[in-house]
C-alpha cells in the first residue's frame, strides 16, 4: 500500500473549529497546505454531534481546492472518536489526526476503524492517512515507535499545550520547554521517513515572535506548522520557500556531482564550498521544495 | 423519524442558520425568517423540505432562522435538530439519510 499524498507538501495547517459554518466554507482562499478540521477541543461537548453533520456535508459539497483536509477526532479515551471516524471517511477526508496518542498500539486501533470504514463506505483500503499528536511525556519518549507504527502514517506534531501541562512547565515564548520534544522528535520522525510538525503559536499579537519561532523549527528540520490563524500563513510559507541564491546553489551542486562523478572526482569545490556526494541528497529536497512551492523555474 | 421533542441545532452567526423542530400533527408546518428571503427563500425551503423528506420526518413544526448559509450548513442543521429531536443514538447513516 503506498499513498501518493504520503509526502505531499504541509507548510501549513490551519485549525478550524467544524462547529462554525463560517469558518470551514471558504478556508483555501488563504491558500493553507492543509487545513484541520477540529471535531475535538474547539467544539463544545455539546455540539459534538451538530460538528459531525457539519463536517460531513462540508466535505461532500466545498471544494477545497487542493488543499489536504485532515480531521482530527476525539481522543481513543472518549466514546465519540469510532463515530468520528466513519464521518471523516464517509464524508471523504485526506487524513485523520489522533489527539493524545501515547503508542503505537494507538495507531493501530485508529488504522483498523479506518480500514472497516474504508470499507463500509466504498473507498479504497489505504486511501485515507493518518497522523498522530503526541501530547504528554509518554508520547514523545515513545515517538520512535509511533512514527514505525503504519504504514498510513505520515507524521507527527508536537501539541504544546497539553504536552507543556504533562511536563509540569508552562509556555514561555522562548520555545526552551519545548527544546527536548522538538529534538526528539524530528530525529524520530527523520529515521521513520515521516513528517514532522511543531505546535501552534497562540499570541497573535506577537507576530515578531512567531517569526523567530517559525525559523527555529525550520531550521531543527521540521517539515511544518500548525497555525490558528491565516495571518501566520504567509510567514510560515516565506520561511519554508527557498530563496532564489539557494535555489541556484542547488542546481549547481546536483549538476557538479552527477558530472564529477561521472569523471571519477569525489570531492569538488561550488562557489568555494567543499561538496562531496553528501549534499546531494539535500541539494535535491531543496529543488523539489521549490518546486512544490511553486517557485521553481529550472529544469532539473 | 418521529419527532419527540422539541430541539434545537445552529446559531444565529453569520453564515449559519437556527433550526427548530418540533411534534406536529398533519404534515409539515415550515416557516422561514431569512435576510436573503427573495434571493434564497425558494431554494432554502426545498433544501429543508429534501432533508426532512430523506429522514423520514412526515409531521413537525421547523422553523428556520437563516443568516446567510449555504445548502451544505441548512442540511447538516436540520439533520442535527431533527436526529436530536428524535433522540437519536448510534450510528449515523452517513451516504445513505444523511448525504
Amino acid at each position: 500500500m503506498s499513498n501518493p499524498d504520503k509526502y505531499r507538501l504541509r507548510r501549513t495547517m490551519m485549525f478550524l473549529n467544524c462547529q462554525k459554518p463560517g469558518l470551514i466554507k471558504d478556508p483555501y482562499i488563504y491558500k493553507p497546505d492543509s487545513v484541520m478540521l477540529d471535531l475535538e477541543d474547539a467544539v463544545a461537548e455539546r455540539e459534538k454531534d451538530a460538528a459531525r453533520y457539519s463536517l460531513y456535508h462540508a466535505l461532500q459539497e466545498i471544494d477545497y481546492r487542493g488543499v489536504e483536509r485532515v480531521v482530527r477526532i476525539n481522543g481513543l479515551d472518549t466514546d465519540l472518536w469510532r463515530e468520528d471516524i466513519r464521518c471523516a471517511v464517509a464524508g471523504g477526508c485526506d487524513s485523520i489526526r489522533i489527539p493524545k496518542t501515547e503508542t503505537a498500539d494507538d495507531v493501530r486501533t485508529v488504522e483498523y476503524a479506518i480500514a472497516e470504514a474504508e470499507r463500509e463506505f466504498g473507498r479504497p483500503v489505504g486511501s485515507v492517512l493518518i497522523m498522530a499528536a503526541l501530547e504528554s511525556a509518554r508520547g514523545v519518549i515513545n515517538a520512535m515507535s509511533i512514527c514505525d507504527s503504519s504504514e498510513r502514517l505520515f507524521g507527527i506534531a508536537l501539541s504544546g499545550g497539553d504536552y507543556s501541562r504533562d511536563l509540569q512547565v508552562s509556555i514561555s515564548g522562548t520555545g526552551v520547554e519545548f527544546m527536548g520534544a522538538r529534538q526528539h522528535m524530528v530525529i524520530a520522525a527523520r529515521a521513520a521517513k515521516v513528517q514532522c510538525f511543531d505546535t501552534v503559536w497562540t499570541n497573535l499579537d506577537d507576530m515578531e515572535g512567531f517569526r523567530r519561532e517559525v525559523e527555529v523549527i525550520h531550521s531543527m528540520g521540521f517539515d511544518g506548522k500548525s497555525i490558528i490563524n491565516p495571518r501566520q500563513i504567509p510567514v510560515v510559507h516565506d520561511i519554508y520557500t527557498p530563496k532564489e541564491k539557494d535555489i541556484v546553489f542547488a542546481e549547481k551542486v546536483v549538476r557538479e556531482i552527477e558530472t564529477k562523478k561521472a569523471q571519477g572526482i569525489g570531492v569538488f569545490t561550488v562557489d568555494g564550498k567543499m561538496i562531496d556526494i553528501a549534499f546531494y541528497d539535500g541539494a535535491r529536497r531543496t529543488i523539489a521544495l521549490a518546486k512544490a512551492s511553486g517557485v521553481y523555474k529550472g529544469d532539473l | 423519524m418521529e419527532i419527540k421533542n422539541a430541539a434545537v441545532a445552529g446559531t444565529l452567526e453569520s453564515s449559519d442558520c437556527m433550526v427548530t423542530v418540533e411534534p406536529a400533527a398533519g404534515g409539515i408546518e415550515l416557516e422561514l425568517e431569512s435576510a436573503v428571503m427573495r434571493q434564497y427563500g425558494d431554494r432554502i425551503r426545498e433544501v429543508a423540505m429534501e432533508t426532512l423528506d430523506r429522514l423520514d420526518v412526515r409531521n413537525a413544526r421547523v422553523s428556520i432562522v437563516d443568516k446567510g448559509a449555504l445548502d451544505c450548513t441548512i442540511k447538516a442543521r436540520v439533520e442535527c435538530a431533527v436526529m436530536r429531536a428524535a433522540e437519536h443514538e448510534g450510528r449515523i447513516g452517513w451516504g445513505g439519510v444523511i448525504r
